[in-house]
């Protein structure tokens, strides 16, 4: 997942930093160390301290250095906003409330803007007026290319992040055959295909795999020799953290190898190792597994939690706990809220139990039978 | 640590794991699926049954089992036994003689393929020249005759198959002397009998299926009587000293013939049709077996009244004034006589008749009045009503053992007392290490019991839900029962019956306390019955509860099946389980998980709705628990919503299979050329790859939700003694796991046994854990402190089971279709876990505990999983590190029912159907194995004659002349019967006593 970086935000700049910050029409100057930026907690606190508004949540959002409006809501937003300011940090403040979602994004890159309200908004084939992102705070990766740096060009290793029931998959596949390069010559072996993508899906918004990509690897593991129902049932098995490594059938998008766009796993600097390939990809798993789904228990007090970790927690499990709750939140305000509720209104419901103590020690009041 | 330590790298574990764990399927239980031939031996005293899947299987005495496949997989058309030989000849339907031969090998006996041979004729001639109809095994055991679709008669050396052509008898020859008239009107057509003479080893008669027989001399090579039949024959029998035989037809007449040295072309001396005077349907096979007392039986297969009976299955036996038509409900395959087969006897004197009818094995007394039917000690028709479902349970105490079989014995009082009469071979595999039981569940709410322990799988009681309920069979309606002049003069024999008379009685859980007694039963439409077992008939009343599993859910409506009705007031039970509560759910779906608990008197049972508890001691529901989803309409309505798309994806599957026609006719179009073998494979492959583009099956790839169908399915119920609230007091607790992954824990508060009749058993749910990836949950399991699964309810009250450790802290396993994972107890914290379906793309079907010993050493054995898989793999899974340690194929992944059908005993072996009506036992211990392991010694066959008939002498000398063929294991015994050679009285004996001496 996004991991942050932390070693590299404050490495830019010594010394201090201005930051000016707008709430509404006042304005607030004051100063932070670059190399120690500290936490968004603590930023978050600081700034409704100068501004004299402690009760009052608000949205906080900064300008980069192409003038686009962008949300602070986590560390890692947070540091690079501190990073990259040069040499003032504009910082803007919002009201929850009367908070104009609109304005986040402007500017950036169509294709960013897209991703996002396809994740937000499962439901947009549905006509709207204009676009509506939600809450800053939710945004999280939906998808990301891994170990470009590993793979042969021809491959793509995609990461598909399911967190909630909220959004499909949204993807079929299918046999199919392939042509491979054998000691014998060529040869046609058989192969798993996408066959198709649901419309409004994670697997269509994240424009990533397409239909025809040839699928080589389920979570590092082969899907040669085995059958279409192994290979579902596999990618169903990992579906909350599903990796999937495709041959994709338009070759002409691939990610040029020494332009190192996006380098999610930049442990590996040696490139062109395919053979180490699993090796890597099973490193890479081993910290991410164990954080992949956690089972909820509720105890008989009718509180509900994440079922700890028996071994010390890692630190992405707690990673893993901050989202889930941001999610849960998510149901509060999304303001397309009404689109949603047929799909929220059942999905969510083991949430809802999970979220409504009351509701549910009510529940198992009642099947508690004295005779 | 642990995570270093890399299966397969200590060589210490892989040697034990050598000494633990073992595969091998081990034999065969049922009956076959689709029999297709029958052959018997009376010399050997054993019979074989041929399959359409080209499976021939020999039985004997019980536990004397052998089996063969003929690698064609084809039909099996005929089996002859070779006379007085450990051999067997069978025809398959690709016209392909296969000898088979019984040798011995390291003490025990093998059933081997020695030879294999097809008939073919001079280049140009029609298949049909060397189709062979009829076979003829002589009894010098040197040739074959077979008999062709020509009418022609090839002569075939054994064991070499080799043709002798200079013997062929053709049917020009044949023809030479019969009447001008009579050749014209018909020509010889095809071979339909050929039979040696009783007495006259020189002599065959022979059989052309339009009517014509005649006698051959083999020596002079001619005919040396002629019968002109005047209906198209079906077969023949010689009357036993050769002085008259008998012909039956297609008419449903029989015919007797005499043969005599004076009258060359005889008048037949009588024609008969026995269920005349309308027009009958063939008789196809026909014996003639002489008594002492000079009256005849006269037994034959077929010859129904064409109009009235035609649709009947019968074999109809005349004996004097008696006659009985045996009624058979399914298509007879073949029968034969057991009769008196020294050749010195001066009678047949019948004793008993065996039938293999398509779907069982029938037997019938002929000695005994009013021809009883015997017990078959094997080839039970498992399926005699489908099989639902079954449970084993391993090792039953002797004392309920023998109540089983007692008030099993006080069903089968209509049953002959006549030994089993098919008694060949000697079983020499030690004796079944301890009783099992195996129980069936069918689908007319029957519960058959089955001594499970050795090779032969044997009814020992069947037990009948279908007394408490009304249902719309007429009780009165008896098939057996017929009437004063009923003509003909039938009678139902055998037991299956696939018709159910209402689905809804299916069983579809059982749960057998082998300490108490108790026994759980439920069924389809969510009835479950608590039982008792009794030793006494008794009449009493059921008690009744319900159970409604949706509480406080509104807006729903069942449009499933209705709840069984019950009988009002006292029901009549026969000795045995009798029913004393029934808990009806409510909606009435199917019962799809149940547990009891002997010691707390507690029963558990779930459905697709939720479960509930019910105290069985006091007769009162405890809790239910409802489990819906308030969004899963198809468990709300129940299965009549599903039909639709059951419909739909039938039609699919249909138009599959079609397509897949339609492109492999192509394919052997295109792979005509035998020189080009290589590209045509190369087109094979590229056929398949492009069908496989043609008939584009999809998934989807989708995360499964709380919304998903069934979720609140109720999969497993589990019982435990163990720390749920708190790590100080233990507790009875109760857990559920369902489809959607959720786990449910209840605290169970069950008054102490003096208070047990006046407190209420109360519960409290404790714990409700939710498994992210949602998968069904199919097994939940305690382990003590020592890691060792909690014992069975009354387990450690009966010394069997050392008691679980209390001190140390228990750990939760939870098996879902595609994890297992440790969590520990109390607090619920995830601890190991093992992902199936994410690695390997395979699912968990079923999972026991078992516990394997080492064959090395007495004192070792230890716990682990047994698992099978959706693909059919088996593997082994240790406790309670989750390690993989073995895995073995062993059901086809196509197998579907086999996998469902599939349960594992306690002790690492288990079964599965292969068949509707078989399962097949196998086992992944190397300590805990049953398998048939028996021999057919010649020579033992030989003494055992010479004591039933005390006419050794020529016995010995005839079956000495066929010593010749044994193998070289045998050097001692021919060089004993080199010494029996010298017809000497005394040698004989001492033969007989090493043998038995040796025994």
């Amino acid at each position: 997942m996004n991991r942050p970086q932390r070693g590299a935000a404050g490495s830019r700049g010594l010394g201090t930093m201005e930051v000016k910050s707008k709430f509404g029409a006042e304005f607030r100057r004051f100063s932070l160390e670059r190399s120690k930026p500290g936490k968004f907690e603590e930023f978050y606190g600081l700034l409704q301290h100068v501004h004299k508004i402690p009760n009052v949540d608000v949205l906080v959002g900064y300008t980069d250095i192409h003038g686009d409006l962008l949300p602070i809501n986590n560390d890692d937003n947070y540091h690079k906003a501190v990073s990259t300011a040069n040499p003032l940090l504009r910082i803007f403040i919002q009201r929850k409330e009367d908070a104009d979602y609109s304005a986040f994004g402007t500017d950036t890159m169509t294709r960013k803007k897209n991703v996002l309200s396809n994740v937000l908004r499962p439901d947009n084939h549905k006509k709207k007026p204009h676009i509506v992102i939600s809450m800053p705070q939710d945004f999280r990766p939906v998808s990301s290319i891994i170990d470009v740096d590993i793979l042969p060009e021809t491959h793509r290793r995609v990461r598909l992040y399911k967190y909630g029931t909220d959004k499909p998959l949204g993807f079929y596949i299918r046999d199919g055959s392939s042509v491979r390069v054998t000691p014998h010559g060529l040869e046609k072996v058989p192969g798993i295909f996408i066959s198709r993508l649901v419309p409004g899906g994670l697997a269509q918004s994240t424009g990533l795999l397409a239909v025809n990509d040839e699928v080589l690897e389920v979570n590092g593991i082969e899907v040669s020799g085995k059958s279409l129902d192994q290979v579902t049932d596999m990618m169903i098995a990992n579906s909350r953290n599903l990796i999937i490594t495709v041959r994709p059938a338009n070759q002409r998008n691939n990610v040029v190898r020494n332009s190192r766009t996006s380098g999610s796993s930049g442990q590996s600097t040696e490139s062109s190792l395919p053979s180490s390939t699993p090796n890597i990809l099973a490193n890479f798993l081993q910290g991410e597994e164990e954080s992949d789904e956690e089972d909820i228990i509720i105890e008989d007090s009718g509180e509900p939690q994440q079922i700890p970790k028996a071994a010390p927690a890692s630190e992405s499990l707690e990673s893993l706990t901050q989202i889930e709750l941001h999610e849960s939140t998510q149901n509060g305000f999304l303001p397309s809220a009404e689109m949603n509720l047929n799909h929220s209104a059942g999905s969510i419901s083991m949430e809802h139990e999970v979220q409504d103590p009351d509701h549910k020690s009510l529940e198992e009041d009642g099947t508690i039978i004295t005779l | 640590m642990r995570r270093f330590l890399r299966p397969g790298h200590d060589p210490v574990r892989e040697r034990l794991k050598r000494d633990l764990f073992q595969f091998n399927k081990t034999v065969e239980h049922g009956f076959p699926h689709q029999p297709s031939a029958l052959g018997y031996s009376p010399f050997l005293r054993l019979m074989a049954i041929g399959t359409r899947s080209g499976a021939i299987k020999l039985y004997g005495a019980p536990g004397v089992e052998f089996m063969g496949l003929h690698e064609e997989n084809n039909t099996v058309m005929q089996i002859h036994f070779i006379p007085d030989q450990c051999q067997l000849v069978t025809l398959l339907d690709d016209n392909s003689l296969h000898l088979w031969s019984l040798k011995q090998h390291s003490g025990a006996s093998e059933l081997r393929e020695e030879h294999r041979f097809t008939l073919k004729g001079p280049p140009g001639s029609p298949p049909s020249a060397t189709q062979i109809t009829a076979v003829l095994p002589h009894s010098s055991r040197e040739v074959l005759y077979l008999g062709t679709e020509s009418g022609n008669i090839f002569v075939v050396e054994l064991p070499s198959f080799r043709v002798l052509e200079d013997r062929t008898i053709t049917s020009e020859a044949v023809l030479q002397r019969v009447p001008e008239d009579y050749c014209n009107r018909r020509s010889c057509e095809l071979v339909e009998a050929l039979r040696e003479h009783p007495k006259n080893p020189d002599q065959i008669l022979i059989g052309y299926s339009r009517g014509l027989i005649v006698l051959w001399d083999l020596q002079n090579n001619k005919v040396t009587h002629q019968f002109l039949g005047s209906q198209q024959l079906e077969n023949l029998y010689w009357q036993r000293d050769g002085s008259k035989f008998i012909s039956c037809h297609y008419d449903g007449s029989y015919t007797q013939w005499p043969v005599s040295s004076d009258n060359r072309q005889p008048e037949p001396l009588e024609n008969l049709v026995p269920y005349g005077p309308f027009p009958c349907k063939a008789i196809s096979k026909i014996y003639w077996q002489t008594t002492k007392n000079g009256l005849p039986y006269i037994i034959f297969q077929g010859g129904m009244p064409r109009a009235s009976y035609g649709d009947r299955h019968s074999i109809s036996v005349v004996h004097g004034s008696q006659q009985t038509a045996f009624d058979f409900t399914s298509r007879v395959i073949d029968f034969f006589i057991i009769f008196s087969s020294e050749p010195t006897a001066e009678f047949d004197d019948p004793s008993a008749m065996v039938v293999l009818a398509e779907e069982e094995l029938v037997v019938i007394d002929l000695k005994t009045a009013g021809w009883p039917a015997v017990h078959p000690p094997y080839l039970a028709s498992l399926h005699c009503s489908a099989i639902t479902c079954s449970h084993h349970v391993s090792n039953i105490p002797l004392k309920l053992w023998e109540r089983i079989i007692s008030a099993g014995s006080k069903q089968n009082i209509h049953y002959s007392n006549m030994p089993w009469p098919i008694d060949g071979g000697t079983n020499i595999a030690p004796d079944p290490p301890q009783r099992d039981l195996l129980l069936t569940g069918h689908e007319d709410g029957t519960v058959r019991f089955w001594d499970a322990s050795g090779v032969c799988l044997h009814l020992l009681y069947k037990l009948s839900t279908v007394r408490v309920f009304l249902t719309d069979a007429d009780p009165n309606d008896n098939m057996n029962t017929v009437g004063e002049d009923e003509w003909p003069p039938l009678r139902k024999v055998g037991t299956f019956d696939p018709y159910s008379d209402d689905p809804r009685l299916g069983i579809q859980k059982i749960y057998l306390c082998k300490y108490s007694g108790y026994l759980a039963v439920a069924g389809t439409a969510g009835q479950v019955l608590v039982m008792e077992l009794n030793d006494e008939d008794a009449e009493h009343v059921v008690d009744h509860a319900e159970a409604d599993l949706l509480q406080d859910q509104e807006g729903y409506r069942w449009k499933g099946h209705e709840k069984l009705k019950t009988r009002d007031g006292p029901v009549r039970f026969e000795a045995g389980f009798q029913p004393f509560v029934l808990v009806q759910c409510q909606p009435p779906a199917v019962v799809t998980s149940l547990a009891l608990h002997s010691e707390w008197k507690l029963v558990a049972f779930g459905t697709s709705h939720g479960f509930g508890l019910f105290d069985h001691q006091q007769k009162r529901l405890v809790f239910v628990k409802c489990t819906l989803h308030p969004s899963d309409q198809l468990a709300l309505e129940g299965p009549l919503s599903r039909v639709k798309s059951l419909k739909k994806s039938l039609r699919q599957s249909f138009r599959r299979i079609r397509r897949s026609r339609v492109s492999s006719r192509k394919r052997r179009g295109g792979s005509g050329n035998a020189l080009e073998v290589q590209e045509a494979n190369a087109k094979f492959d590229q056929d398949a790859l492009q069908e496989m583009e043609l008939a584009p099956v999809q998934r989807k790839i989708e995360a499964r939700s709380a919304e998903d169908s069934f979720t609140g399915f109720v999969r497993t119920l589990y019982f435990a003694d163990t720390f749920l609230r708190d790590s100080s007091r233990h507790c009875p607790s109760l857990w559920a796991g369902t489809n959607g992954g959720t786990v449910y824990a209840f605290c169970l508060r069950v008054p102490p046994a003096e208070r047990r009749m006046d407190e209420p058993v109360r519960a409290e749910q404790a714990k409700e854990i939710q498994l992210m990836h949602r998968a069904p949950v199919v097994g939940i399991l305690v382990l003590d402190g020592r890691s060792t699964p909690l014992p069975e309810p009354l387990e450690v009250a009966h010394d069997l089971s050392k008691s679980p450790d209390m001190q140390g802290s228990h750990q939760l396993l939870v098996v879902s279709e595609e994890q297992f994972k440790v969590f520990t107890l109390p607090k619920v914290s995830s601890k190991l876990k093992l992902k199936l379906t994410a690695l390997e793309g395979c699912r968990v079907r079923k999972v026991t505990v078992a516990n394997f010993g080492s064959c090395k050493t007495d004192d070792y054995s230890e716990n682990d999983l047994a698992v099978l898989t959706n693909l059919g793999d088996i593997q082994i899974i240790s406790l309670p590190f989750l390690k993989l340690q073995i895995r073995y194929p062993c059901i086809r992944k196509e197998d579907v029912s086999g996998i469902a059908s599939c349960v594992f005993t306690k002790y690492g072996q288990g079964f599965y159907l292969i068949s509707p009506s078989e399962f097949e036992r196998f086992s992944l211990s190397t300590k805990w194995l049953v398998e048939p392991r028996c021999v057919v010694d010649m020579l033992e066959v030989t003494s055992n004659n010479h004591v039933h008939t005390k006419s050794g002498m020529e016995n010995a000398a005839r079956k000495s002349r066929s010593s010749g063929d044994h193998g070289e294991d045998e050097r001692k015994s021919g060089r004993l019967m080199e010494h029996a050679l010298l017809n000497d009285e005394k040698v004989l004996k001492e033969i007989q006593s090493t043998l038995e001496g040796g025994r």
